[in-house]
């Protein structure tokens, strides 16, 4: 069942076309990484599933209501984590946590307690003291002290140290096992890597790819070390072999998926005495796409 | 850039300026266009001098000088009326420009964040306040001089240029004096809420003083100044002097703290929210208790002061036969009587800025991207501006209330025959209905036009002008009644109008359900 279903869902500020047919699922149960460059849309997906933004074109439900009519009713079934956490200053972290809590459903004391000591927040403490990250734990902390269903992240930790990115990760992990459905947006490529199920990348406002992290893999390029025998003169040339850089005792280089036989049996002629292969990182993937946009431009 | 203290000075007025040229533009317009409104308009009312003279008999009670200042009565000059009674009153609006405009470009940088940008570049640090100081000063000279040509070029004979110039600067000299007063205070609180509210609170103590003590700065040396009849440049030399004064304790206050803190202390709050504090009107309640405390208190204090005038007023007419057979109106009030619309007009007016500010908060909130949390939550956007409304009736229904409480309390103590509570009261209470149309006109703005949400203050504005010029001077009627006030009725001298007020709120209803429409279907910013 999908949580989260965005269809052909545009989006236009005046001139400019924020969202250009998004289409977007979201399963029960799954974190799903949402990455893309700043001004990609990903804030403005994000303002259109909180019923902040109305479509100017297309639908988007989640649990399968209408954002923009049933907002209040959705919203007691989520939480929602603003990459940019702007508070009251004249009120204190625990006074915000509380109110958040107490707008959305009730509080539960000993998450709370627990959450804030995981965190190591402060909250006697006037948010106008608060740096960017405590304020963001501010939020992560009413977030995940709450019985939502659904988590809409939207670049959470952006202000956070490594320390508490790692107790963010856990967080994380464990409203999984509960079963819960996460949208993580972010361009900390590690972090997507390492927590979740499925990713899409977003550009100028569509989702150009989408799927798990292994599917999209398949998509793309290798990145092969090879030493042979023979030299190889014509590498640069062949059918599927990109960025070729030589190193002291043969070449490095881009590999296409789906042309790897062939590659690897040109190699094998030449007599191979060392081969090694990293699959490519998300943040490979992610470049991949951003270069070829650039690559495109320019011609 | 070590050794110079003041670099990137200009560079930063420039940027000052681009940014907030528009701003600048309308408030010299409308502060212009104001003054130079008035002499022609007085010019076709009252054209002999005999028919200022009368005027000069009716302004010459302690009401009227404690609103708008001694003036040269004697010699009452077309001249000398225009400088009497619009002086202090252009220079309270002078003031509010510069309180606002120095709190902008100071403390809500730094609470922004945008200072922390700026000064992490190579500029000094003191120069942002600099920069503030020379753009402020660069816009209070240019509507001194405006101001000082544009009357002069009405060429009226009364209206020299001498006594034009020195009319234009002391409007400059006051909204320099404001501007310096307004720097400190941006020092000293840590919000530019709380730098606003505190420059407020003592513009309208000084207002209030001078009322009682003359040669009290500012208001009281503005008042000495006499355009067009004694020419006195020595207060608005010493309005200037004083307000180097005001900018040299703000620089020395800023190069003693941190960047984002103030010197009024912030203390260690609670670790749990109250039970208030659990539902969108205790937050709004919660960020707006201080400013209601303080607005409560000021129109409580100036209701008192105008109270007391009452007193003074009282004894003045059995004193003064002549005046009091002029202007015998009505029977069945006293000579007092007459006079308490018209203070009670002046109150509702003031009562209405913290109402508007109030209902104002919750684009503010918008803007500064926190409305998103309550909004992302189980919050309807309908239960959220209606807990800002009722917060902005509540607010205005008790700013009337408190003013009337003040005005009859120092009316009782200093009147021979004072005025029932209720008698009081109802006179500030009329005032609802219309009050409620400018909370109902301001959801408009919120519903349709977020970023014009300002507008209304001119429209508050624009009726405090019909209703204070034309209830002197007998502009015509339907003027007054391009303004909500002007349907309200003159409690206790006329009777009630329940047809009218009922139609004000009528149209008020009207225009909030269709406000809130809007605001269901429009995009939330920030």
């Amino acid at each position: 069942m999908n949580v989260i279903e965005m269809n052909h869902v545009t989006k236009v500020f005046g001139k400019h076309q924020a969202l250009d047919g998004l289409d977007l699922a979201v399963k029960s149960g799954e974190v799903f990484g949402f990455i893309g460059p700043n001004g990609a849309g990903k804030s403005t997906a994000i303002r259109v599933l909180l019923g902040m933004l109305r479509t100017t074109n297309g639908t988007a439900t989640i649990f399968g209501k209408d954002v923009w009519r049933d907002a209040v009713d959705i919203h007691r079934r989520v939480a929602y984590v603003p990459g940019d956490v702007n508070l009251w200053p004249q009120l204190t972290g625990g006074e915000v946590i509380d109110l958040f809590a107490s707008l959305q459903g009730k509080i539960n004391e000993q998450k709370r307690e627990q959450l804030l000591m995981r965190f190591q927040l402060d909250p006697t403490k006037k948010c106008r003291t608060y740096s960017k990250g405590n304020r963001q734990k501010v939020a992560l902390v009413a977030a995940f002290a709450s019985d939502a269903e659904l988590f809409l992240l939207d670049e959470p930790t952006s202000g956070l140290d490594p320390l508490m990115e790692k107790v963010f990760q856990q967080c994380v992990e464990e409203v999984k096992a509960e079963g819960k459905t996460v949208l993580l947006s972010s361009h900390i490529l590690s972090e997507v890597e390492k927590l979740c199920d499925r990713v899409g990348i977003i550009r100028q406002g569509r989702l150009i790819e989408c799927g798990t992290l292994n599917e999209l893999r398949h998509l793309t390029r290798m990145q092969l070390t090879v030493a042979t025998r023979n030299p190889i003169e014509s590498l640069v040339s062949w059918q599927g072999v990109h960025d070729v850089v030589p190193t002291e005792s043969g070449w490095t280089f881009h590999a296409d998926a789906d042309e790897m036989e062939a590659i690897m049996q040109k190699l094998s002629a030449h007599g191979i005495r060392k081969i090694e292969s990293a699959s490519p990182t998300l943040e490979d993937l992610f470049m991949r796409h951003y270069e070829e946009t650039t690559e495109s431009r320019e011609v | 850039m070590k050794g110079v203290p003041f670099s990137g000075v200009l560079r930063l007025s420039r940027f000052i300026i681009r940014q907030d040229r528009m701003r600048y533009l309308w408030w010299l317009v409308g502060i212009i266009g104001m003054t130079l409104i008035v002499p022609p308009a007085f010019n076709e009312l009252y054209p002999t001098e005999q028919d200022r003279n009368i005027m000069a008999e009716t302004m010459k009670n302690p009401a009227m000088e404690a609103m708008v200042g001694p003036g040269d009565l004697a010699n009452y000059t077309l001249g000398a009326m225009v400088s009497h009674q619009m002086l202090l009153m252009t220079a309270i609006a002078v003031a509010i420009m510069n309180c606002l405009l120095m709190v902008r470009h100071t403390r809500a940088e730094e609470e922004d964040g945008q200072a922390e940008l700026l000064r992490s570049l190579p500029i000094a640090r003191h120069s942002q306040l600099l920069a503030s100081m020379f753009t402020l000063f660069g816009v209070n000279s240019l509507l001194a001089s405006l101001i000082g040509i544009g009357l002069y070029s009405l060429s009226f004979e009364s209206m020299g240029l001498s006594g034009s110039l020195i009319y234009g600067a002391s409007l400059g000299a006051i909204g320099l004096f404001f501007a310096g007063v307004t720097a400190v205070c941006a020092q000293l609180s840590e919000s530019s809420r709380g730098a606003v509210g505190l420059s407020f609170t003592i513009m309208i103590s000084c207002y209030v003083i001078r009322s009682v003590t003359e040669w009290i700065p500012p208001f009281g040396w503005l008042t000495q100044v006499q355009p067009y009849s004694d020419n006195n440049w020595v207060p608005v030399v010493g309005l200037i002097g004083t307000s180097i004064l005001w900018f040299v304790l703000a620089v020395v206050l800023q190069g003693k703290r941190d960047i984002g803190s103030g010197f009024l202390p912030s203390r260690s709050g609670r670790a749990h929210a109250s039970i208030l504090l659990r539902h969108p009107i205790g937050l709004a309640w919660r960020l707006q208790r201080t400013a209601f405390i303080s607005w409560s208190i000021g129109m409580f204090v100036l209701g008192l002061s105008y109270g007391s005038v009452l007193g003074d007023l009282d004894s003045f007419f059995q004193e003064n036969d002549l005046l009091a057979s002029m202007i015998v109106a009505d029977e069945n009030s006293s000579l007092t009587a007459q006079f308490l619309p018209t203070l009670m007009a002046v109150l509702a007016f003031i009562s209405t800025i913290p109402a508007l500010l109030s209902i104002h908060k919750v684009v503010g909130e918008e803007r500064k991207s926190r409305v998103e949390h309550l909004l992302g939550r189980a919050v309807s956007r309908k239960k959220l501006l209606v807990s800002y409304l009722v917060l902005a009736l509540f607010t205005g229904f008790l700013m009337l209330s408190f003013s009337a409480l003040g005005l009859w309390l120092a009316g009782t103590t200093s009147m021979e025959d004072p005025f029932t509570f209720p008698m009081v009261w109802q006179a500030s209470i009329v005032h609802f209905p219309a009050l409620v149309m400018m909370i109902a006109i301001s959801i408009c703005l919120i519903g349709v036009a977020q970023k014009a949400t300002g507008f209304v203050w001119l429209y508050l504005f624009y009726g405090f002008l019909t209703l204070y010029l034309g209830g002197l001077f007998q502009f015509p009627n339907w003027m007054e009644k391009l303004s909500p006030f002007g349907f309200v009725s003159k409690l206790p001298i006329e009777d009630m109008n329940w047809l009218s007020a009922g139609g004000l709120l009528a149209v008020a209803v009207i225009l909030l359900i269709f406000g809130m429409n809007r605001y269901n279907n429009r995009d939330i910013e920030g």
